[in-house]
């Protein structure tokens, strides 16, 4: 199937001479939830603006649904939804009028009863009379997806979406995600909670410094980067791991009462478990307690995010 | 969720949009923004027409009072038609809602079709209240109704399309009242907003014909009383020429984004 939005070389330096965007290529496939993780300042947002037209590409190209989007600003807009990161909305509006304004913005008619829809999966329905001004952050933020959504977009650009939202709002939010996906809508999400990120997304992009440096199916790339620790809570403390079991490259930990070994699920063969545990077993080694703990999603991007870079990015001195 | 895609082409819906949206906001602030115009008519004719007018011969075969009142509605339009404008495009990119428009499928055209149209509407509404306001302070001919009117929109336009130009430049509120203050009011009174320039002394007469709106002001009086300081064509092609290069601006700023994508 034809990726919906595909970014091609896309880069961008600011006016200040700061490059947010380094050659992006990326393609994103119908229905999927794509969740960009990167630090403060990778260029999450650059890159969401840019598709959206916010932002002035400097080279590269990009295409919404095959229309790109400067030749065809028109086809590819249309498609897309935006919430921005920041809580941008009109004081003296009321919310009933601000997602009608959206609604029109877009070229669609009047459709009652979609808004109406919209509202009430966002539980803003019993405030649609009320003046934006009035309502709490949460709520603001709940107006801007009803906003985004009011226009039946095809993809929808959620830029932390969750960021200083309760958890009741989070679970909706997730809850509305997922049913947007069930009527095909293609999500991408930026979230600085990995284990929203985690839970929800099909793939996962990791951009830093203005690279994409992974872009992988979120199953896959735990299973490939996911480093496994097994730790064997020993009967009694040991002073050094004995030369019988260096083969296995273990550590020792906790005054000595705890064999740690590390090892990556993906690559290993699986039979080196039994075998240690046969050889400890031959070395008279007795253990109470055997645990195992896989890396998190986190522990994979801050290792992503803390490798050294290929370039030392020179002119970034000069920023 | 099927979204049925309007066809392409122009985005009526959107203008109207924008259009509705900031007609909202004047109808809110209604009472305000007639008001203040009202008023000050009636206080200029009261002061310069009654008191002052008095002691004034004709000038052109008219009443001082009937002479000043096209010099007053121009002086409410263009700073109205200023304010209006800037403001519309400025508040957006100071709130940050401007996302939106410019996340939009709106042409450049459409937007400044929303933005300026509703600013220009509302000017020549207030400029026909005030004209109404005068009638019943001083006795007033229309000469020329149809070209008043049509002078009446064109200075609308023009300087809602300046105002626009002056919300997307402006980065601070000192800057959107900074040229309607420090500019346009001065122009408008060095324009002969209340006096004719034959009244003048040669030199300032002369000093007076490199201030556009001078030529914007004498045209309108020509629709009331027909004579004027200047041919009407003169200033017709004036007002022209300014809405022309208001709009080159306008593309301009488009096509580069200039402070308003990065
Ligand atoms: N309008 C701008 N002008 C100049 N530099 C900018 C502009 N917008 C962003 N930047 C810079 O570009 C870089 C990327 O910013 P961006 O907002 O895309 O990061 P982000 O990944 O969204 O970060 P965060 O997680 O904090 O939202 C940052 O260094 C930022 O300072
Ligand atoms: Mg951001």
């Amino acid at each position: 199937m034809n990726p919906i939005i595909s970014i091609s070389k896309l880069t961008k330096t600011y006016a200040s001479g700061l490059q947010a965007l380094k050659a992006v290529d990326l393609e994103i496939r119908v229905g999927e939830i794509f969740a960009l993780l990167g630090p403060n300042g990778a260029g999450k947002t650059t890159l969401i603006s840019t598709v959206c037209g916010i932002v002035t590409p400097s080279s590269g190209t990009v295409s919404v649904g095959g229309h790109d989007i400067a030749r065809d600003f028109r086809a590819a807009r249309r498609l897309i939804g935006l919430v921005p990161q920041e809580l941008h909305t009109d004081m003296f509006e009321t919310v009933w009028s601000t997602v009608a304004f959206s609604r029109g913005l877009f070229g669609l008619a009047p459709d009652a009863a979609h808004l109406e829809r919209v509202l009430r999966d966002l539980s803003l329905w019993e405030r649609r009379k009320d003046r934006i001004m009035h309502l709490s952050g949460g709520m603001k933020r709940r107006v801007l997806i009803a906003k985004a959504l009011a226009h039946e977009p095809r993809v929808l650009f959620l830029d932390e979406p969750t960021a200083g939202v309760d958890v009741e709002l989070r679970q909706d939010m997730w809850a509305l995600v997922r049913r947007l996906r069930e009527t095909g809508v293609t999500v991408i999400l930026t979230t600085h909670y990995i284990e929203e990120a985690e839970e929800m997304a099909d793939r996962i992009g990791v951009i830093n410094h203005g690279e994409l440096i992974v872009v992988e199916e979120k199953a896959r790339l735990m299973r490939q980067l996911g480093q496994k620790q097994l730790i064997v809570h020993l009967q009694d403390p040991m002073t050094e791991v004995p030369p019988a079991l260096a083969e296995w490259k273990l550590s020792l930990g906790a005054q000595g009462t705890e064999l740690e070994f590390t090892f990556n699920s993906a690559e290993d063969d699986d039979a080196r478990i039994p075998r240690l545990l046969r050889r400890m077993h031959e070395l008279g080694i007795g253990f109470r307690d055997l645990q195992t703990r896989q890396s998190s999603l986190e522990d994979i991007f801050v290792s992503l995010v803390r490798r050294p870079r290929v370039q030392p990015a020179a002119a970034r001195a000069q920023a | 969720m099927s979204a049925a895609l309007p066809p392409s082409g122009f985005n009526a819906r959107g203008v109207a949009a924008i259009y509705r949206f900031e007609m909202a906001r004047f109808l809110r602030t209604l009472w305000q923004s007639l008001a203040t115009p009202v008023l000050t008519t009636a206080l200029y004719l009261l002061v310069f027409g009654a008191a002052i007018g008095s002691r004034m011969s004709q000038i052109d075969g008219v009443s001082y009072g009937a002479f000043i009142v096209p010099g007053l509605i121009m002086l409410t339009i263009l700073t109205e038609s200023l304010n209006n404008a800037s403001f519309g495009i400025y508040m957006p990119k100071f709130t940050g809602t401007i996302y939106e428009i410019l996340s939009a499928p709106v042409s450049a055209f459409e937007i400044v079709l929303g933005y300026v149209g509703a600013a220009a509407t509302k000017s020549v509404v207030l400029g026909l209240v005030i004209l109404a306001t005068a009638s019943l302070l001083v006795p007033i001919e229309i000469r020329h109704p149809l070209p008043m009117l049509a002078f009446l929109v064109l200075v609308s336009v023009s300087f809602s399309l300046f105002g626009f130009i002056l919300g997307v430049w402006a980065n601070s509120f000192e800057r959107l009242q900074f040229v309607p203050m420090l500019i346009i009011t001065p122009l408008t009174f060095l324009g002969g907003a209340f006096y004719s320039i034959d009244m003048l002394p040669g030199e300032w007469r002369t000093v007076s014909l490199f201030n556009p709106v001078f030529y914007l002001i004498s045209g309108f009086r020509w629709t009331f009383h027909g004579t004027a300081e200047v041919g009407v064509w003169i200033s017709l092609a004036t007002t022209l020429l300014f809405a022309l290069v208001c709009l080159a601006l306008v593309a301009w700023i488009f096509r580069t984004g200039y402070r308003l994508k990065s």
